[in-house]
């Protein structure tokens, strides 16, 4: 028998310097950790800081040729400029996780809703905001099992910098604390 | 969540970028020279060889701009280095000047070309497909060039080894185009076993020096060459040159001189050209792509293929020398020819010089050929070259 067809697309999404390509290279190496087939393409603007930007992950179990997601399963959104550009692309059945520290307007309906102000989370809790994109990645592993929790923590490890990695594990950890904490609110 | 399924030998596979496969393909097919200026999207590829090479014996210098690098480059190639350089649209402008001089000088380099939108400074971040044809009619006097073009992180790999092989083997001036999509993308890549993998050097004399000539003439068009600081004395020049390379103005070593220069690319057509052919055999349309695009192309296959729709891609690895022969034959005989790409009309270009002469005319099935085209800095998308498929009757 044939195995059914899996491949789920991913896109972070933001502003330069909110991490987000970072996140999406942790979250591409995970992936490959679950030995899974892979690409992780991004786009942003000139600047260093401020402006678009974005990651996009696919995840799939046979070869696929187009790196980019057009139509997302998940989408992370951490300012509102992000959710009102691509919000139309996330499919009916997709996740939307949304920042609601600059993400002020949800106009979606059908989706799986998630908001957390995990900026503010972060600067509260960590005293940094920094990791405000561990934070939301572990949030959404914890949430769609899109890659296992070992494998997203191996990766974390291998690809900060030694200095920030204790700082990014408390964020993996609160992250996940949080997805558990959304599901008893409910 | 997907496990287990795909290959056995997993461990083997890292996550890699596109500029990162280009860097460790240089090192493979050993490079010991880089010089050049960094510009975005070809930065990381002059990042990992400054950290790569002076730990392995070689050399790395960050020229002050992309003249400087180009011509560094050719002087430790002319010093025996395999040398190479990178950039992108705007350096590449720069280059032009010491690329034509390195196909007149008969010098082995290879310029990366990381594509990104133009014109001018134009989209740093973003993609394009628009210096095919700078790559081949960039520098001024009438030379042809060989210029390769992968779609993938592990194909990076493998012609920037093929890049820099046919460079030291035809002795000129190789292009390696890619864009900034493919450049900037991680996939997973396992890397050949590296027993697997042919490296060429150049041919050095075996004559003794006083017999040396730099230019000489060769039936396969292969001339051994020698290096400064081996004891074999050669000039150098830009100007028109002789076996010696001394200047010359006289027609017949002039004729000598510009029949090598194409002869020995057009005489090993063969070994240069290289194409990916899928599901061509019972296809009536064709889809015409290169590089990043022809994911796209191959994606709407696909999907074309499942709605019944008989559909295939031909694919040039090698955008230059141009592969006419794949083209005659293979677009010739398809009813519609559909060509996406990331410029205003480059490729399509190729292809109707190919499949619409009217020496071609009886022979070609080809009715009709359709342009996607985008140059706003977006990729052209799978469901828009199955829309183009679409109109096809």
């Amino acid at each position: 028998m044939k195995k059914p067809e899996f491949k789920k697309e991913i896109r972070l999404s933001g502003s330069g310097g909110q991490g987000l390509i970072t996140a999406g290279i942790i979250l591409a190496r995970a992936a490959v950790l679950d030995k899974a087939i892979v690409t992780q393409t991004q786009s942003y603007g000139p600047e260093s800081r401020g402006g678009a930007s974005r990651a996009d992950v696919i995840i799939s179990n046979t070869e696929f040729y187009f790196p980019e997601a057009t139509h997302f399963d998940i989408l992370l959104t951490l300012t509102q400029e992000a959710y009102d550009k691509y919000s139309e692309n996330l499919k009916d059945d997709g996740i939307l996780i949304a920042d609601n520290t600059y993400v002020k307007t949800i106009t979606l309906q059908y989706s799986e809703i998630y908001e957390l102000p995990f900026t503010e989370i972060a600067a509260e809790k960590l005293k940094s905001s920094l990791p405000a994109n561990i934070l939301a990645l572990a949030f959404l592993v914890r949430k769609t099992k899109i890659v296992s929790e070992s494998s997203l923590k191996k990766a974390i490890k291998s690809f900060i910098k030694p200095r920030y990695v204790d700082l990014n594990l408390k964020a993996l950890k609160l992250g996940f604390k949080l997805a558990d904490e959304y599901e008893s609110d409910l | 969540m997907a496990k287990k399924e795909i290959k056995k030998n997993h461990q083997e596979m890292t996550l890699m970028q596109g500029n990162e496969a280009i860097a460790r393909g240089a090192l493979t097919a050993g490079l010991n020279f880089y010089a050049g200026y960094p510009i975005t999207p070809s930065t990381e590829i002059a990042e990992i060889l400054s950290a790569e090479l002076p730990k392995r014996g070689g050399v790395f210098i960050q020229m002050e701009d992309e003249i400087a690098g180009i011509s560094a480059v050719i002087g430790a190639s002319l010093a025996g280095a395999k040398a190479m350089t990178a950039t992108s649209g705007p350096g590449f402008s720069l280059m032009l000047e010491g690329i034509g001089f390195a196909k007149m000088a008969e010098t082995p380099c290879v310029v990366v070309n990381v594509m990104r939108g133009g014109p001018s400074t134009g989209l740093p971040t973003s993609p394009s497909q628009s210096d095919i044809m700078q790559s081949r009619w960039g520098n001024h006097g009438d030379a042809p060039a060989i210029v390769l073009y992968p779609n993938s992180v592990k194909e990076s790999f493998e012609l920037t080894i093929r890049a820099i092989n046919l460079a030291e083997k035809y002795r000129t001036c190789v292009v390696l185009l890619t864009d900034e999509v493919l450049a900037h993308m991680r996939e997973m890549v396992e890397l050949p076993d590296f027993k697997n993998i042919r490296i060429i050097d150049r041919i050095k004399p075996t004559i003794p020096p006083e017999w040396y000539r730099h230019y000489d003439e060769n039936p396969k068009y292969r001339t051994p060459l020698a290096s400064y600081g081996e004891g074999y004395r050669f000039h150098v020049t830009g100007l028109a040159h002789d076996l010696y390379g001394f200047p010359t103005n006289k027609a017949d070593e002039i004729e000598i001189m510009m029949k090598r220069l194409r002869k020995k690319i057009t005489h090993h057509i063969k070994d240069l050209v290289q194409i990916e052919s899928f599901r061509m055999e019972d296809a009536t349309t064709a889809i015409f792509a290169a590089g990043i695009t022809s994911r796209a192309a191959k994606a709407a296959v696909k999907l074309a293929r499942k709605s019944g729709k008989r559909v295939g891609l031909l694919r040039p690895l090698t955008i230059w020398p141009f592969p006419d022969e794949a083209v005659r034959k293979l677009l010739g005989s398809k009813k519609t020819v559909i060509v996406p790409e990331l410029n205003q009309g480059q490729l399509s270009l190729e292809v109707k010089r190919v499949l619409g002469g009217i020496w071609n005319y009886e022979n070609r099935k080809t009715r009709k050929i359709i342009e996607v085209r985008k140059t706003n800095g977006e990729l052209i998308t799978p469901v828009e070259i199955l829309n183009a498929i679409k109109e096809v009757k």
